[in-house]
């Protein structure tokens, strides 16, 4: 019986031939967390009794979500970290280093036909280039770091089939938003998604980090795609070992398949409060902004930025608005500057911040006032998720995001083409 | 395991910022501190509203949004026994069960505010006792039976020295 993308690779960790709904323990490649959740590993890590990691160098701790430390807690919560990594001798990212699934993929610690776990939902952001990666709790994560092996109940696979290229001025960032307008935030839970086809195809490897980073935000267990050539060089250029790809079988078995013709597509925008309140740009045009973020692990790579500069580098930010930029690694950063971007923003009136989470998780670098709009590139609009609940967010493109705050309201970015 | 308690309801697609806020989760390890700050976004006055054993009860997608497993500690610490819900994200349902949280799918349209509940896991039944209703429940996957009854996925794990399926 042939197999899908997710069923191959849970079967070739297993070593099983296992299909949707078996349950499974799979050997894991990767493991990764971050600061909102590793003190809470190590602590599960210490109660089941475990003195080694199973391998030092597929563990990877990230301090991204508060960085540099805002708080003395949260100080206190990284310094355990910082100990924990040194003794065991793992990988670790601290302050400035950048945003975990950008670092992850970036830095060369995985390939195509992984499995990988991390203590964040939006590690599901790897499916993009042919790794299927799940996010876990800390409890999950610490059972995976002590013995390189996790449960998983294989998932169905709902196919979501994406026919025609793009238009200028519409993004991959819009093409989820209308995908998880159209599903629903829980229209994929439990289950993997495979995003396949010629819109795909015609994307840049971090236009596709965006769809796969989404796929969470409808439930889902992993975002999946096809490994092409785009893919094999990107990775190959980070990590030299050999690996294989993973494609579906033709018979393979879907829950079910989508169709989708993205030629008219609009620019797209969530309105507060849920990520699938989905509406294209006019439906919310002229509606007021107060401050943008560009950045996150959704859209704050090379690309994004350079979309941005752009239209900085002619129009700057409203005087009645703010813009926060965080680019998402220190490599990004450096090609940043190199490319004068980082000028061209700072001259335009926006803030640049360090690599990290900030600003979408309402740790710092950006909590909005009472009753204010923001834009952001990111990928959640919960009520409060921005640190303070009596603001509201707006999902978009980093070039809806940066054309609304050079008009100070919701615009169209094609009017600045 | 026999819980009793009343009923909180809350809405659908209930995500882990307002089972407890970024601003709070980052900077402590005190459950208890969080915890009277479990559900705040949705009401401010609901930590001092629980009664030891209430159940929260919900609508479709319970935790959705976040990795963060101080969102079932924040209930378990705030002196819930447990959450029913038509459907959870995923994510949260595995970290209940890990840190030993029960939650039960069922159908919360025949539960209202304030119902009296008793829930036997052994079982996996509800009595809904103000209705004098019995609701049916989707059983969880063996694995899961066995973390729970084990007091979560720390002590299975070192009870066992790994997974038991």
């Amino acid at each position: 019986m042939g197999q899908t993308i997710a069923e191959k690779i849970l079967s070739n960790h297993c070593k099983n031939e296992v299909y949707a709904d078996d349950l499974v323990i799979a050997d894991v490649d990767f493991v990764m967390s971050q600061d909102g959740t590793t003190p809470l590993a190590i602590n599960a890590f210490e109660k089941m009794g475990q003195k080694t990691v199973f391998d030092p160098k597929k563990v990877a701790f990230v301090i991204d979500h508060s960085a540099p430390s805002p708080l003395e807690g949260v100080s206190n919560l990284h310094t355990l970290m910082r100990d924990f990594a040194n003794k065991h001798d793992i990988n670790i990212y601290d302050i400035g280093c950048g945003v975990c699934h950008q670092l992850i993929p970036e830095q060369g610690h995985i390939v195509p036909s992984n499995l990988v776990v991390g203590a964040d939902s939006h590690t599901c952001s790897y499916g993009a280039i042919n790794v299927f990666s799940t996010g876990v709790g800390s409890t999950d994560c610490a059972a995976a770091m002590a013995s390189g092996k996790l449960w998983f109940k294989v998932p169905p696979t709902i196919k979501i089939n994406c026919s025609r290229a793009l238009v200028k001025g519409v993004y991959s960032k819009d093409l989820i938003l209308y995908i998880i307008g159209e599903l629903s935030a829980d229209g994929a839970t439990y289950k993997a998604v495979e995003f396949i086809g010629e819109t795909i195809d015609n994307l840049s490897i971090d236009a596709r980090f965006t769809i796969s980073n989404m796929a969470v935000e409808m439930g889902a267990k992993a975002g999946l795609m096809l490994a092409d050539s785009k893919t094999k060089e990107w990775v190959s250029q980070r990590n030299s070992n050999r690996f294989i790809t993973v494609e579906p079988d033709n018979d393979a078995n879907y829950e079910k398949e989508l169709d989708f013709d993205f030629s008219n597509l609009k620019p797209q925008v969530a309105k507060p409060h849920t990520v699938d309140n989905v509406v294209s740009v006019d439906k919310v045009a002229d509606t007021t902004i107060h401050q943008g973020v560009i950045g996150t692990c959704t859209n704050g790579r090379l690309e994004d930025l350079k979309i941005a500069a752009n239209v900085l580098k002619k129009h700057p930010v409203s005087k009645n608005c703010r813009l926060i930029i965080a680019p998402a690694s220190k490599d990004i950063f450096i090609k940043a500057m190199k490319k004068g971007l980082i000028e061209t923003f700072v001259k335009a009136g926006a803030a640049v911040v360090t690599p990290g989470c900030g600003p979408c998780v309402g740790t710092h670098n950006g909590v909005p006032s009472d009753g204010e709009n923001v834009i952001s590139s990111a990928n959640r609009n919960f009520k409060g998720r921005m640190g303070n609940t009596n603001a509201n967010i707006f999902l978009a493109s980093p070039a809806t995001v940066t054309a609304s705050v050079v008009t100070g309201k919701i615009t169209d970015p094609r009017e600045f083409l | 395991m026999l819980l009793r308690g009343k009923a909180h309801k809350f809405s659908d697609n209930v995500n882990t910022d307002y089972i407890i806020s970024g601003k709070y989760k980052f900077k402590t390890l005190n459950m208890n501190e969080l915890a009277k700050h479990v559900m705040e976004d949705l009401d401010p006055d609901f930590y001092s509203k629980i009664e030891k054993g209430d159940f929260i009860v919900a609508g479709q997608n319970f935790g959705s949004g976040s990795s963060r497993e101080q969102a079932p500690l924040a209930i378990k610490h705030a002196n819930i026994s447990g959450v029913l819900a038509k459907s959870f994200a995923r994510i949260f349902f595995r970290n209940a069960i890990n840190t030993g949280l029960p939650v039960i799918e069922c159908d919360t349209d025949k539960i209202d505010k304030g119902d009296k509940l008793r829930v036997d896991m052994a079982k996996g039944k509800i009595i809904n006792e103000t209705k004098n209703l019995t609701l049916d429940v989707n059983p969880l996957p063996s694995v899961m039976i066995e973390i729970l009854n084990d007091g979560g996925l720390a002590k299975h794990f070192k009870k066992n020295k790994g997974f038991k399926i």
